[in-house]
């Protein structure tokens, strides 16, 4: 009668794949994975975080980013997701993500094409992924794994599958938690 | 203690919104999630209430509404409502201050507030399903949804 019975709330259901947008090196011991949504301030807070602790543990630690946008509190949030994998789909992932997180307070489409200028992406081929089934799927895709794997916020991490539940905010926290990682 | 399942849910008629009500008694035959929640203005992106609004379609899949619930009053629902753009109800459990969710044992004395507890309620008005968090931790949608399969799949073994 029990569904799903061996699970563990707190634990990544979707294992890190193919898929997924991974920073650091493929010899890393450590994953660390985050649930973020480019529109919550509480997200563009713990990109420079990730920033500082991808150059301090630079051969430990491989990052994932999974998105999870909260459609209806954050209006560009999806556009914004969309934005970022269009762009993937031109190996710039990191560099739209990145640009999307420092200019958060910017987030609209018309800036979102600005960006892929800036980033020198095929505009036509970018606009046609921006809105095709192959990104829509990926991006509700994550946020179906993050819901069933426990994720209850914006941002949500999770190291070596487990959920962190320690992160208070700042960057000692992120860095005490990947210390204390079983490598 | 909060309810557990197989009590009835205890009845109850609240403000959804300032001049309109919700009884629970006149959504029989619905599924509903009852989540009491502390408070509105919840300092973070993705508090409950705001994941449970993305979550909303999921539960409607398992033919299911969900409704918040706290002592807040239905002005600060309303503001609240409006600026996440919610697009369920919040009750305001406010007079007398908590009465509802002190009769489903959701009731955090020392904080003056509803707890973090969730409930379904079933079809015939029925507690299915109960779960307190600690008043600190959001409980996700997750746990929600497992609930709602096993449900779905009991009430398939019984129709067999």
């Amino acid at each position: 009668m029990l569904t799903n019975k061996n699970k563990n709330m707190s634990t990544l259901r979707t294992p890190v794949g193919g898929l997924d947008h991974k920073k650091g090196k493929s010899s890393a011991t450590i994953t660390l994975v985050e649930y973020g949504d480019y529109q919550c301030g509480h997200c563009g807070e713990a990109y420079s975080l990730i920033k500082k602790l991808m150059k301090h543990f630079p051969d430990e630690l491989l990052f994932v980013f999974r998105n999870f946008p909260l459609q209806e509190s954050h209006p560009e949030a999806m556009g914004a997701a969309q934005a970022a994998e269009a762009a993937a789909l031109q190996n710039k992932f990191w560099e739209m993500h990145d640009l999307l997180y420092e200019q958060q307070s910017q987030l609209n489409k018309d800036n979102f094409i600005y960006f892929a200028e800036s980033l020198n992406l095929d505009i036509d081929q970018f606009e046609k992924d921006y809105d095709s089934e192959n990104v829509m799927s990926q991006i509700e895709s994550d946020i179906e794994s993050g819901i069933r794997g426990g994720v209850n916020g914006t941002p949500a991490f999770f190291i070596n599958d487990t959920r962190l539940d320690s992160y208070d905010e700042t960057y000692e926290s992120l860095e005490e938690a990947v210390k204390n990682a079983e490598r | 203690m909060i309810l557990k399942k197989g009590i009835p849910a205890p009845d109850f008629e609240l403000n959804s919104t300032p001049d309109q009500t919700l009884k629970l008694s006149d959504m029989k035959g619905k599924r509903v999630i009852l989540a009491f929640y502390p408070a509105d203005w919840s300092p973070v992106c993705g508090d409950q209430m705001s994941l449970y609004n993305e979550t909303r379609k999921i539960f409607q899949k398992y033919k299911t509404e969900v409704i918040g619930i706290s002592v807040d009053s239905k002005w600060s629902h309303l503001a609240f409502a409006k600026a996440k753009n919610f697009h369920f109800p919040l009750l305001a459990d406010f007079e007398p201050k908590g009465k509802v969710s002190k009769e489903y044992g959701a009731y955090d004395d020392s904080n003056g507030t509803s707890s973090r507890a969730l409930f379904i309620v079933d079809e015939n008005g029925v507690i299915a399903w109960s779960y307190l968090s600690p008043v600190g931790i959001n409980p996700g949608a997750d746990i929600i949804i497992d609930a709602l399969e096993e449900m779905d799949s009991t009430d398939n073994n019984v129709n067999k």
